[in-house]
């Protein structure tokens, strides 16, 4: 057994593996966003306001990410019923957010901006409904554990896949928040 | 034994099935039915026979496509009725049509740069090496690799799609640039098949990225006891550095396709402006093409190093095993890979000098192209030094490496020239350019697998290939390529465009008609060698020569401490511990010392 606790101290394969996954997501936003800039620096660049409730969404994803956090606690102290909860509360919170989104894209067709519209539009429709896919990826990812909660023939008490889910969320959330505030400053 | 407990010490309770992860009988578990042994398997040696024989029938559906398109090209008045018969009215009266020849052109492109040579060559021996060299019994995540080969399975399922319907593949090049790619109107080409190649790209990204996570966490973190960065053969540092590549650049492409995707199908305008399409203005406005050519090739750079180092990483090994001597310069390999690995990110604008590029910027990616040709160099040097006076086995791995060398040298050279950007507008879409990344990408790149296949052979199949076949199979391949890529470089220098479907219809190119007409009977007669080389390798897995040894090359690599055909985990009881780098060949008097064997006192003294 000794040497099985020296061992704890080496980084999970599968958390590296993603941080890795993060790394390459980070690209593909990295991709998006130069998209933006360098579309940004040509002429009849049209700017326009964002819709308030992105902000209510950010509100609601940075509740989220506290709430998978405190969900990792209460596994790690094997309280498996508040565990339970809480990881349902954030996938709650996570479909919440979607569906921020989606009324923000219907807020801004109905002002007028719609897909179709100027390119610096378009980005904006674009971005932000492939980064929901990604928290909406998590929401799945979440309702496997919350399945996995109710095994009683096989139990989990690696807290592996929960740390996994909780960095990814974390990650998704403040990629969020890079979004907005870069789609905020460079319109 | 280090890794297996990071992974499986905190995993869960088993109930009714705890033996899943006793540690010793690996050589028996997962010896269950036909599906989950041979199709939905997890042993990363069965996946990489699967991305090895798909990439072979790609490779030979791509270089058929290339026969097909060299008979229009070396004999555009001859006729051909056997063409139609397979083609259909893509070729009526059996003379391909100008837009069968355009999708022919984009699908050879397209399954050889992706399909071919970066699934077929890295998914093949990345998940065959990288842990039976670093000492794992398995990926990081056997489950997302098996994901991996069944994603690339989906698109390659999605891309033979798009050959048979009514409409046709893709035709607008591989690079699939917009306009031509993002109007369903502008030629037939771009209609349902457009759509089907950017789906099957998708899934094929997804495929490259699955399979590159777990060759990077594999490798960082999986490797046996002793096995530290710098004890590492080099075909592994070269899969790390491609896997690096891939993962940091395809999600690039991803983002340009999904624009692109928008740009059909939802009236976006990111890559439209100012069109006209039979005779009508669209109302696209405000879009840049220009955007789709920068993301497309901020990928498209680094793929072509995804393609070559695999490559370079087997040859080394190869060429040092084969001329048992140490690899001359074990750091400065690395170095140099790692210094190209940051130069891909850095020179994709190289592809774009005639796009209306500043010249005040294009000179600062004309100097970091020529700085690519130092690490290239430094390997160059380095393979040439390894094999210097070295005690040469001729093995058809062997050849095949020592090939890649000269190929990679002359298709390297004129890279130099295609790197100055105003060289380049004289020989921008020239054959110039076709005879160069042919040569130092296709059949170098090509040479590095044939090598790692007939070296490795016995690992996979635990039978040899047959030899005089192999000889004969590498002569004509060789010679072979020089004669149909060599003449192209004096056609560019003329001014031939690429891409033409006639070539006897210009005044300038008529003199070229004999040389076409030769170029084409070489490509039949080098294609019939591909030919004899795949028979040779279904024909040798049931009828080929048996492995007897353990170790058939006297190699040091850990790969060879296994059971001629390990099970799933590799090695039975322990994994071996590595106490030495994998270069020991001809030391103090012995023909090599594997990784396995502690240092004698006097090395230790050495300070190894």
């Amino acid at each position: 057994m000794d040497a099985m606790s020296l061992q704890r101290n080496k980084i999970h394969p599968h958390k590296y593996s993603l941080w890795i996954a993060m790394g390459s997501i980070t690209m593909m936003f990295i991709g998006f966003t130069s998209a933006y800039v360098v579309k940004r620096a040509q002429a009849n660049w049209f700017t326009f306001q964002l819709p308030f409730i992105f902000w209510i969404s950010t509100a609601v994803i940075l509740t989220s990410s506290a709430t998978i956090q405190m969900a990792v606690e209460q596994f790690r102290n094997r309280n498996m019923q508040r565990y339970k909860q809480l990881i349902t509360l954030t996938a709650i919170l996570g479909v919440a957010f979607a569906a921020c989104q989606w009324i923000g894209f219907k807020q801004m067709t109905d002002m007028g901006l719609p897909l179709n519209g100027p390119a610096s539009v378009s980005f904006i429709y674009v971005i932000v409904s492939v980064h929901l896919l990604h928290v909406l990826g998590g929401v799945v990812a979440l309702l496997i554990m919350f399945g996995r909660a109710f095994r009683t023939r096989v139990r989990t008490y690696s807290a592996v896949p929960i740390e996994v889910a909780a960095t990814y969320w974390h990650f998704v959330d403040g990629l969020w928040i890079y979004l907005l505030i870069f789609l905020s400053i460079a319109r | 034994m280090s890794n297996e407990a990071t992974l499986h010490s905190q995993e869960v309770i088993h109930g009714a099935h705890a033996h899943d992860h006793g540690h010793d009988d690996h050589e028996h578990h997962h010896e269950g039915g036909f599906i989950s042994k041979y199709v939905f398997s997890l042993d990363h040696k069965t996946i990489a026979k699967q991305f090895l024989i798909t990439g072979i029938i790609w490779a030979i559906i791509g270089a058929f496509f290339s026969v097909l398109f060299r008979l229009q090209l070396g004999f555009p008045d001859a006729t051909f009725p056997w063409l139609e018969s397979i083609l259909g009215h893509w070729a009526k009266g059996g003379r391909i049509t100008p837009e069968a020849y355009y999708a022919l052109v984009t699908m050879h492109g397209t399954i050889l740069v992706f399909f071919v040579l970066t699934a077929g060559l890295s998914g093949t021996f990345s998940n065959l090496l990288i842990p039976l060299q670093v000492g794992a019994r398995d990926m990081a995540s056997p489950l997302m690799n098996c994901m991996s080969y069944w994603a690339f399975f989906l698109a390659s399922v999605v891309m033979m799609t798009s050959l048979f319907v009514q409409t046709g593949p893709a035709s607008g090049g591989w690079t699939a640039y917009p306009p031509l790619s993002a109007l369903g109107d502008a030629s037939i080409g771009s209609k349902i098949g457009m759509d089907l190649w950017l789906i099957s790209m998708a899934l094929f990204v997804v495929s490259q990225l699955l399979g590159g996570l777990n060759y990077i966490s594999t490798i960082l973190n999986m490797r046996t006891k002793g096995m530290t960065m710098t004890k590492m053969p080099l075909t592994i540092w070269s899969f790390f550095f491609t896997a690096i590549l891939g993962v940091l650049s395809f999600p690039v492409l991803l983002s340009g396709f999904i624009l692109l995707l928008f740009d059909r199908h939802a009236g976006t305008s990111f890559y439209l402006s100012d069109l006209f399409v039979a005779g009508k203005a669209l109302s696209n406005e405000g879009g840049s093409a220009i955007l789709y050519q920068h993301l497309f090739w901020f990928l498209g750079h680094p793929e072509v190093y995804i393609i070559i180092l695999p490559a370079m990483g087997m040859v080394s090994e190869i060429l040092a095993v084969n001329s048992r001597k140490p690899i001359f310069g074990y750091l400065a390999m690395v170095g140099s890979m790692f210094a190209i690995v940051i130069l891909a990110f850095l020179v994709w604008a190289h592809h774009m000098f005639v796009t209306g590029l500043n010249p005040f910027l294009g000179a600062f990616f004309v100097l970091l192209t020529l700085l690519i040709a130092v690490p290239s160099a430094i390997k160059v040097f380095n393979w040439i030094t390894t094999i210097w006076k070295g005690n040469l086995r001729f093995t058809p791995g062997m050849l095949f490496a020592i090939g890649f060398v000269s190929t990679f040298i002359s298709g390297g050279l004129t890279g130099i020239w295609l790197g100055n950007s105003s060289i380049d507008i004289h020989l921008h879409d020239t054959y110039f350019v076709i005879a160069h990344f042919h040569i130092v990408m296709g059949v170098s790149a090509f040479f590095g697998t044939f090598a790692g296949v007939y070296h490795w052979y016995p690992k996979l199949f635990g039978r040899y290939l047959n030899n005089t076949i192999a000889y004969i199979h590498f002569w004509i391949t060789l010679i072979g390529a020089y004669l149909i890529f060599w003449p192209m470089h004096y056609e560019g220098m003329a001014g031939m465009p690429r891409r033409y479907y006639d070539y006897s219809s210009w005044e300038s190119f008529k003199q070229f008609t004999d040389l076409n007409h030769f170029i084409s009977v070489v490509v039949i007669v080098v294609f019939a060698a591909q030919l004899m080389f795949v028979f040779n390798f279904f024909y040798s897995i049931f009828k080929g020569r048996k492995v007897t040894s353990t170790n058939p090359w006297s190699a040091t690599t850990l790969e060879w401490t296994t059971p001629i055909n390990p099970g799933h985990g590799n090695w039975i009881g322990e994994i071996p511990e590595v106490y030495r780098w994998p270069y020991d060949y001809s030391k103090n008097g012995k023909d090599f010392i594997p990784q396995t064997v502690p240092l004698s006192p006097d090395e230790e003294k050495e300070g190894h």
